[in-house]
């Protein structure tokens, strides 16, 4: 048992914090939801320089090779920050797929190309649904020949709009299990017959529409293999699940310190605002919720590091962090009263960050079941 | 980062004589562990006392063995400790949680730490072994009629007269005075100095003349008990450290015991989950499996993923105590939040159960023994015993994030 992260990862985080401080401050932040691409190129630049975008992909893919716990820790201070731009997408959603379910071609062509930071990619699995689960595909591509012709629409993709790539998770087959005939392609998003939009969301940040009219994509565009592409899929949602959670634990920790830090200094009728025990008991609340989420985070994030079995953590990690960090942002809202409420203050970068995420890659309810089902409880839809 | 805990990951890095000790405490805990004692435990599962007789028997052995407080400080051999490696704490620690173990406080968990750091050499060598060796144990003599959470107001006397003290008052919620063999009593010495300063702090024999105890039941059909004290003649070799100083002991041993209490809240709540779990499998309700109610799998799986966040705010409580570091917002965040699990899941399990979660535990009908109705009622207490969860939060909020103290009145 160690709560402590290990040297190179102390260093990580100090590394991150003093980083983002400075080139990701939260005028930039506000800027980049005005901002029609939503990220700054230059910073996303200088990330790849510090090797972030390759953190995760192993030393041949020109990775670092670092653990799934590594990540977390810079998930947590880009989290902290409200970092804008496509690292989720790209390197969290499309690098880790394409790690699950990728040829060692795809690998060596695309991985690196993340990591310089030369390219944009999106997953694009949900559409008007609005669900996770494999029968919810149903994006068609048909095939002719040698080549595959996709048609429908796919909805909430972060991304899409700037993306050099989009890898789109289709149905290639109609009959038996619908977890039995999904396939990804990757896409270039410039083709033909595709039309994005850009959505205007909560948090600002770029969720889009994208239409797929007849796009017609080669074979040898499919991510792995041909109908096979849910079980890679999966694994990597379930990365990504954690990838969220950890980022919320960094934005649940700047609340819970900023708001405890106005306590101190605001005066109200003739003492601090953290004097009075109501505000101790909100500001121990949000400390105690902080904690909780970081530590099924991290305990999910070191059994995924370590190679063991997590299903059951990953779905709890993200049932207790997107309803905590709501939670926390709203005390935090309350706490700094009228001023936090102003646009400009960095209150409402949070609170409208914590429905986005909490909203994303299932909220607690969704997550509950699957906590359930792992508890042996039978399947609801079996009844 | 590491979350390894618990036996079966730890069995393969034993040394030799750690394979040994392992197995001593199997071979122990096959033979004393019998059902009859496993199921006195159940009735009183994550308690601070040992209330049922048979599992107070069972503590006392584990006592005898020197296995009683694996967690507390070492304990120096003069004064009847077992000086245990490293390694035989935690293959202590893991064997007993692994069944299911908690160890009370009622043995001296709580004043063994203290008489160590403060006690006279007399007291430590009278003390100490008899605790070690669990032939004694404490009832706290703390709370009176109006002094609670606002202990430092108590008024029983303790007035100094020749080699002794004689002291007069009563205290309340003396739980197991009736059993224990001694009071770790506070009492006022000096009635004219600020009511912090002029309290002293006593080990009182409970067999000693003009001590009456008498019942108190509560509410969840346990007994604690008032305690009257008439004229007891006390040694002042009894009292714990200097005189008038007993404010700072006994705030210390409050610490103490929040660890002690920290640890244990919500320990129990994962077995009756468990309970709960195999209940709604089990359970139709018009026709369907309660197990395919989606409100109660929502709620069972709220119930787990509370406990989990129980589970690892205790591991860090205990790895931090384990680098020498006495974690106190920590504890007091595993005190509020183990005790609340405990509130909430005899409430919601009382509510899946529906009607029959009304049932106790000897009635007719009556689902898992009546565990989860005794949980409800039993709970209550916990969020203002050992410290109000007021209090608690206001001490993780300042001690924890820095937050100015309420100014004094």
């Amino acid at each position: 048992m160690d709560f402590d992260l290990n040297e190179e990862q102390e260093m990580l985080k100090t590394a991150a914090r003093d980083f983002l401080s400075k080139e990701c401050p939260k005028a930039l932040v506000r800027e980049m939801v005005q901002d029609e691409r939503g990220y700054p190129p230059e910073l996303w630049r200088k990330m790849a320089e510090l090797e972030w975008l390759g953190l995760i992909f192993p030393e041949k893919y020109g990775g670092l090779g670092g653990s799934f716990l590594d990540l977390t820790v810079l998930l947590e201070e880009m989290g902290r920050a409200c970092l804008p731009g496509p690292f989720f997408s790209t390197v969290v959603q499309s690098g880790l797929f394409i790690l699950n379910a990728g040829s060692e071609e795809q690998k060596q062509n695309l991985l690196p190309k993340i990591a310089e930071g030369k390219v944009i990619v999106t997953l694009a699995l949900t559409e008007p649904s609005a669900s996770y689960d494999a029968a919810s595909v149903g994006v068609e591509a048909t095939s002719n020949n040698d080549d595959y012709t996709i048609n429908g629409t796919k909805l909430f993709i972060p991304d899409a709009h700037i993306a050099d790539y989009i890898i789109c998770i289709t149905r290639t087959k109609k009959r038996g299990v619908p977890e039995e005939g999904i396939t990804a392609f990757l896409v270039d998003g410039r083709s033909p017959g595709i039309n994005c939009t850009v959505l205007k969301t909560i948090a600002g940040d770029k969720l889009c529409e994208v239409i797929f009219d007849r796009v017609r994509v080669p074979k040898k565009s499919i991510v792995g293999k041909l109908d096979q592409a849910w079980a890679p899929l999966e694994k990597t949602l379930q990365q990504a699940t954690l990838a969220k959670c950890a980022e919320m634990v960094g934005g649940g920790q700047q609340v819970l310190e900023m708001s405890a830090d106005y306590t101190k200094e605001r005066v109200v009728f003739g003492r601090p605002l953290g004097s009075f025990p109501v505000i101790q008991h909100y500001v121990a609340n949000m400390m105690m919720e902080v904690d909780g989420s970081r530590f099924l985070t991290y305990e999910a994030a070191w059994k995924l590091s370590e190679g063991l079995p997590c299903t059951m953590e990953i779905a709890m990690a993200k049932a207790w962090t997107s309803d905590s960090y709501r939670r926390v942002t709203a005390l935090g809202q309350q706490i700094f009263g009228g001023v936090g409420f102003i646009e400009d203050h960095d209150m409402p970068l949070y609170f409208k960050r914590a429905k986005a995420a909490e909203l994303t890659l299932g909220d607690g309810n969704f997550h509950r079941e699957r906590v359930a089902r792992q508890l042996g409880l039978p399947f609801h839809a079996q009844s | 980062m590491d979350f390894k805990v618990g036996a079966p990951e730890s069995v393969d890095t034993d040394t030799e004589e750690g394979r040994k000790f392992r197995q001593e405490i199997r071979d122990f805990l096959d033979k004393e562990l019998t059902p009859e004692v496993v199921q006195a435990r159940e009735l009183q599962r994550d308690r601070p006392y040992d209330l049922i007789p048979l599992a107070r028997e069972f503590s006392r052995k584990l006592a005898a063995k020197g296995w009683l407080a694996p967690r507390a400080p070492r304990w120096p051999k003069e004064y009847g400790g077992v000086e245990r490696s490293d390694e035989e704490q935690r293959i202590i620690f893991e064997e007993f949680t692994a069944r299911g173990i908690v160890v009370g406080s009622a043995y001296g968990g709580i004043q063994g730490p203290i008489i160590m750091r403060h006690g006279s050499e007399v007291m430590k060598r009278e003390y100490l072994p008899k605790i070690a060796r669990g032939e004694i144990s404490f009832s706290l003599g703390y709370t009176e009629p109006n002094a609670g959470t606002d202990l430092a107001t108590l008024e029983m006397r303790a007035v100094h007269d020749g080699d002794d003290y004689v002291i007069n008052g009563q205290k309340v919620y003396s739980t197991g005075a009736h059993y224990s063999t001694h009071h770790w009593l506070a009492a006022r010495t000096d009635p004219s100095a600020p009511k912090h300063m002029g309290i002293s702090l006593f080990i009182v024999d409970l067999a000693s003349p003009g001590v009456t105890i008498r019942p108190l039941w509560t509410m969840d059909g346990e007994r604690t008990n008032e305690v009257f004290y008439d004229d007891v003649r006390v040694p002042v070799s009894n009292r714990v450290g200097e005189e008038n100083q007993g404010w700072s002991y006994i705030r210390e041993a409050l610490g103490v015991e929040r660890i002690v209490m920290g640890g244990m809240a919500g320990t129990g709540s994962r077995s009756i989950l468990d309970d709960l779990i195999d209940y709604v499998k089990e359970t139709k309700r018009g026709g369907r499996p309660l197990a395919k109610d989606p409100s109660v799998r929502q709620s069972l799986a709220q119930l787990a993923i509370e406990t989990s966040i129980r589970r690892l705010f205790n591991y860090r409580t205990g790895w931090l105590m384990s680098k020498g570091v006495i974690p106190e917002v920590e504890a007091a965040i595993s005190k509020v939040w183990g005790n609340e699990l405990d509130q909430k899941v005899g409430h919601i399990g009382t509510q899946i159960m529906g009607l029959y979660g009304q049932l106790e535990s000897d009635s007719k009908w009556v689902p898992l023994d009546g565990r989860v109705e005794y949980r409800h009622l039993f709970a209550v207490h916990l969020s203002y015993g050992g410290g109000s969860h007021e209090l608690m939060r206001s001490l993780i909020a300042t001690r924890g994030m820095g937050l100015p103290r309420e100014p004094r009145v």
